[in-house]
């Protein structure tokens, strides 16, 4: 089954991303765990996002096109990349899903794709 | 009575009896191939209705679980034939339709799934509000309105949330199976409250005065008999188990004649179920072998020496206390310290009883009302007069049983 995992990220580990002391250590961290997924060859896909001030969104409702600076939903958490994953069941997605450098500062969320 | 009516009277008994002795076991051999309790469920409806038409016909068959499940693997495949190209449920039924079809005369007997399913039903990814509902519908077969009846919602919110649990599971990719060693006490624990929660759904309403809150300890005690069973070496289950029949051995004392309340230490003993406790000691001591009490042992442990009051004729406080001491270690709820509190106050006295009230915060302290109930009970014998009055009222306010409201009340009259 193919799940994505939805990386949350925190202000501060956003910021971490080009702050001179702690990017290293960050990119590092996320160097290590992708490479990981693709050494067990469960991993279909993925994206690192740039941060939220430079998201635009947009909705067109009853034809109208309204375009928003900023992301879709104000939390102190926000999205930050996501990554495809191809294992047998949920508990395996989660045990990966736990490993994410995300998962012990922001949050991950997990999620069936659709099949297709 | 005619031959026909005997013959179906006898059909819809051996239907019954089928339902009650398997039902949770041919849901969860069949949700375990295909990871879908809804259609397994389906499915086995179709095989009782299936069967309540035959067997008074042709006789009640020589097995029926194996006639109910043949016929239910059928209209299992069935569906998948007939499900238009919803690619996810088409995948695990083709495993199915392929069991089915290397082993199409299925006579012997299956395996015993059900712990993988009271696992899938106690998921951390379950809601945990819908883990005991969902364990009692799949396991047990009760229907949603019973469920909701027990749990205070009505029939159709209960159906909905049980539906959308059923759809999880198939559809974020639930494993059928027994967690791993390292995972096994904390997903054993997230089953065990959940029976415990069936266990403890309506007991304050001990005398079945509102049907709505009739509880389900008897389902409760049959799910502990079931997990204790298949997972011998696991203590916890046993703990469970030897607490529930602990509780259920005091309920025709927990009234008088008069339909009144009576707390623990005023009980009659002789109105207490030998055969429980007896049961209830001998799941307790296999446990305590092991030497790792747990949270149920240790709780089943305090229901223990509350026992012996029947056997000594009094109850040893001291002891009590210290296993609430090992209760808070290993689980720190607010009622394991308000039981604490209670029997520091039996052993040692009012004032000592107070002070280890003063531990909980106020906000857990708030809407609880054995906390309210005891600190009314403390301040009363300190002679604390108008302090003890506002607790009895607050205990009063937050109890849900009138039995329990009326001996508050006539306690706070009762002079200290």
């Amino acid at each position: 089954m193919k799940y994505t995992i939805l990386v949350y990220e925190t202000p501060a580990e956003l910021g971490a991303r080009t702050d001179a002391a702690r990017k290293d250590a960050y990119w590092g961290a996320y160097r290590a765990y992708t490479k990981a997924l693709a050494d067990a060859g469960i991993m279909v896909g993925g994206a690192g996002l740039q941060p939220p001030h430079l998201a635009t969104t947009l909705r067109q409702h009853g034809g109208k096109r309204q375009v928003q600076d900023g992301p879709y939903a104000e939390a102190k958490e926000q999205l930050g990349g996501y990554y495809v994953i191809d294992v047998p069941d949920l508990d395996k997605a989660l045990d990966w899903a736990a490993r994410c450098p995300a998962a012990s500062t922001g949050a991950v969320e997990v999620r069936p794709n659709l099949p297709m | 009575m005619s031959g026909d009516t005997a013959n179906e009277t006898g059909a819809i008994r051996a239907a019954e009896l089928a339902a009650r002795t398997s039902y949770g076991r041919l849901v969860a051999y069949l949700a375990s191939r295909s990871r879908d309790v809804t259609s397994a469920e389906d499915a086995l409806d179709d095989a009782f209705v299936a069967a309540l038409e035959a067997w008074p016909r042709t006789g009640v068959p020589d097995k029926p679980e194996a006639w109910l499940l043949a016929v239910a693997r059928r209209r299992l495949i069935d569906a998948a034939r007939h499900a238009s190209v919803e690619a996810g449920a088409a995948e695990p039924l083709r495993a199915l339709v392929e069991e089915a079809e290397h082993d199409a005369t299925m006579t012997t007997a299956f395996p015993d799934e059900r712990l993988k399913l009271l696992f899938v039903c106690a998921h951390p990814a379950i809601d945990e509000a819908v883990r005991t509902p969902l364990m009692l519908q799949t396991v047990l077969g009760l229907d949603a309105a019973r469920i909701a009846s027990a749990f205070l919602v009505t029939g159709a919110t209960m159906g909905q949330r049980l539906v959308r649990a059923k759809a999880k599971i198939r559809d974020a990719g639930i494993r059928f199976a027994i967690p791993e060693r390292h995972e096994l006490p904390s997903r054993l624990a997230a089953v065990l409250e959940a029976i415990y929660a069936a266990y403890g759904s309506g007991w304050e309403d001990v005398a079945g005065a509102d049907p709505r809150r009739r509880g389900l300890a008897e389902e409760a005690i049959w799910l502990g008999r079931l997990v204790a069973g298949l997972l011998p070496d696991e203590q916890e289950g046993d703990g469970l188990l030897a607490l529930m029949l602990h509780c259920e051995a005091r309920r025709a004392a927990r009234r008088d004649d008069a339909g009144r309340y009576v707390p623990l230490d005023r009980q009659d003993v002789a109105r207490w179920s030998r055969p429980m406790i007896n049961e209830a000691e001998e799941r307790l001591a296999a446990a305590s072998r092991a030497g790792q009490p747990g949270r149920f042992q240790l709780e089943a442990a305090i229901q223990s020496v509350h026992a012996h009051r029947a056997v000594t004729g009094h109850t040893d406080w001291e002891a009590i206390a210290l296993l609430y001491e090992g209760l808070i270690r290993v689980a720190p709820t607010i009622g394991a310290v308000v039981g604490h509190a209670a029997a520091l106050a039996e052993a040692r006295g009012s004032a000592t009883g107070l002070d280890a009230l003063r531990a909980i915060p106020p906000e857990a302290m708030a809407s609880y009302q054995p906390y309210w109930a005891l600190r009314a009970h403390l301040l009363r014998a300190l002679g604390q007069a108008s302090e003890a009055r506002e607790a009895y009222e607050r205990a009063v306010s937050l109890s849900e049983d009138a039995a329990v409201r009326e001996f508050l009340v006539g306690r706070s009259l009762e002079r200290a």
